[in-house]
């Protein structure tokens, strides 16, 4: 009893956490903490079998198969936060606590009477005694458990498949439809360029410099950009490292400033990145915020 | 052990599957809180198993469970479908059959 006790309101605010919590993830957690606590109370109930399939199939197959989903589907797929039937979540909540009223007023004036226990028919082992059962009274439910059993997986498949309606395009294709777009829009044909492979940086989420010194789009990862994750650091930043270096009373080991012209570049402003981020941290968030605008 | 605590958790594990069914729109929680509605359906089956004395609610449980195992799976694939023609896991986008 004192495991109920301690997992029942850990139990109850889980599930009242899936009501609550907009990311579809955080719910899935949630669902395998009720999942996993009913599987210990299972194991208190004297039915030990229940508690592996609770925790293999539920927590470990069924559980595993909703996060599988949700990866497909998108994580960052969260509910909208707008009603768009008016006074549903109200009334979802009248209900709810009516309910639970009527559950609780109803169930409190049942006498359960007492309790048997399950020592006699677990004796000679739970596993054994549910197999006498199933495979005896319950055996044509067993057998038509299969017959689910395939269905829905055929059903899964036959959902899940999709009939490829137009011919794979191939290498030949690929190619021939690059040079078509260059044609149409002046696309580039090639390999889209690689990010952060410039002085300053050397990280995905800041975009490659153009000759010109203005960031390549093109370079970055979408997703990235999406997200608003992209740092941005320029040419006339780098200038301003190396005039900062350069500046009287600036600490620094690099004791010339070279120009802005060929590979001493990379290595002296390397050098200036070490020493500016460690002087003023907020230079680059200011800088990235200022490039999003 | 007391029957009651057990079937009272079940009872209010369920409201709150229900009220999960009725508030939530993300299709994937909405099956999260069925399936949670059905635990707490197979946790009154166990707890009577047990007070009576007998392991055919136990028996009840397993089948519950083997028919979630298959909703689950049919019901993922469809969600999967409409996900995949509609672009949104949203039950309020799946209204072609309204009039």
């Amino acid at each position: 009893m004192t495991a109920f006790w301690i997992l029942a309101p850990i139990m109850v605010l889980a599930a009242l956490g899936i009501l609550f919590v907009r990311k579809a993830v955080h719910a899935a957690l949630l669902l395998a903490v009720v999942m996993v606590s009913l599987a210990v109370l299972y194991a208190g109930l004297d039915a030990p079998f229940l508690f592996a399939v609770q925790i293999i199939v539920y927590t470990g197959a069924i559980l595993m198969l909703f996060l599988f989903v949700l990866m497909l589907v998108g994580v960052d797929a969260s509910d909208s936060v707008v009603e768009t039937i008016k006074g549903q979540r109200f009334l979802a909540a009248v209900l709810g606590v009516l309910m639970v009223v009527t559950l609780v007023v109803g169930l409190s004036q049942v006498s359960f009477g007492t309790v048997v226990g399950l020592d006699s028919a677990n004796e000679g082992g739970n596993v054994e005694a549910l197999a006498d059962l199933l495979f005896s009274k319950y055996v044509f439910a067993f057998e038509v458990t299969s017959a689910l059993l395939i269905t829905a997986a055929l059903g899964a498949m036959l959902l899940a498949h999709r009939e490829r309606v137009t011919p794979k395009a191939g290498q030949r294709e690929q190619a021939e439809q690059r040079m078509r777009d260059y044609a149409a829009s002046g696309k580039h044909p090639g390999p889209l360029p690689a990010p952060g492979v410039y002085a300053r940086h050397n990280a995905v989420d800041t975009p490659a410099l153009l000759p010109d010194g203005s960031p390549s789009e093109a370079s970055i990862s979408r997703v990235l950009a999406a997200r608003g994750a992209v740092r941005t650091a320029r040419a006339d930043q780098v200038d301003e490292v190396v005039r900062q270096l350069a500046a009287p009373g600036a600490q620094t080991e690099v004791v010339d400033v070279p120009d802005l012209e060929g590979d001493e570049v990379t290595s002296a402003s390397d050098v200036a990145v070490g020493k500016s981020d460690a002087s003023e941290p907020g230079s680059d968030s200011t800088s990235g915020e200022g490039d999003r605008a | 052990m007391e029957t009651e605590p057990y079937i009272l958790l079940s009872a209010i594990l369920f409201t709150i599957g229900a009220v999960g069914v009725l508030v939530r729109r993300n299709a994937i929680v909405v099956f999260m809180c069925v399936e949670l509605m059905l635990n707490a359906s197979n946790l009154a089956l166990v707890t009577f198993a047990k007070a009576n004395g007998n392991l055919e609610g136990q028996v009840a449980a397993f089948f519950v469970m083997v028919v979630a195992a298959a909703e689950v799976v049919v019901g993922l694939a469809i969600i999967m479908t409409i996900f995949r023609t509609r672009r949104s896991a949203s039950v309020d986008d799946a209204s072609l059959l309204r009039f």
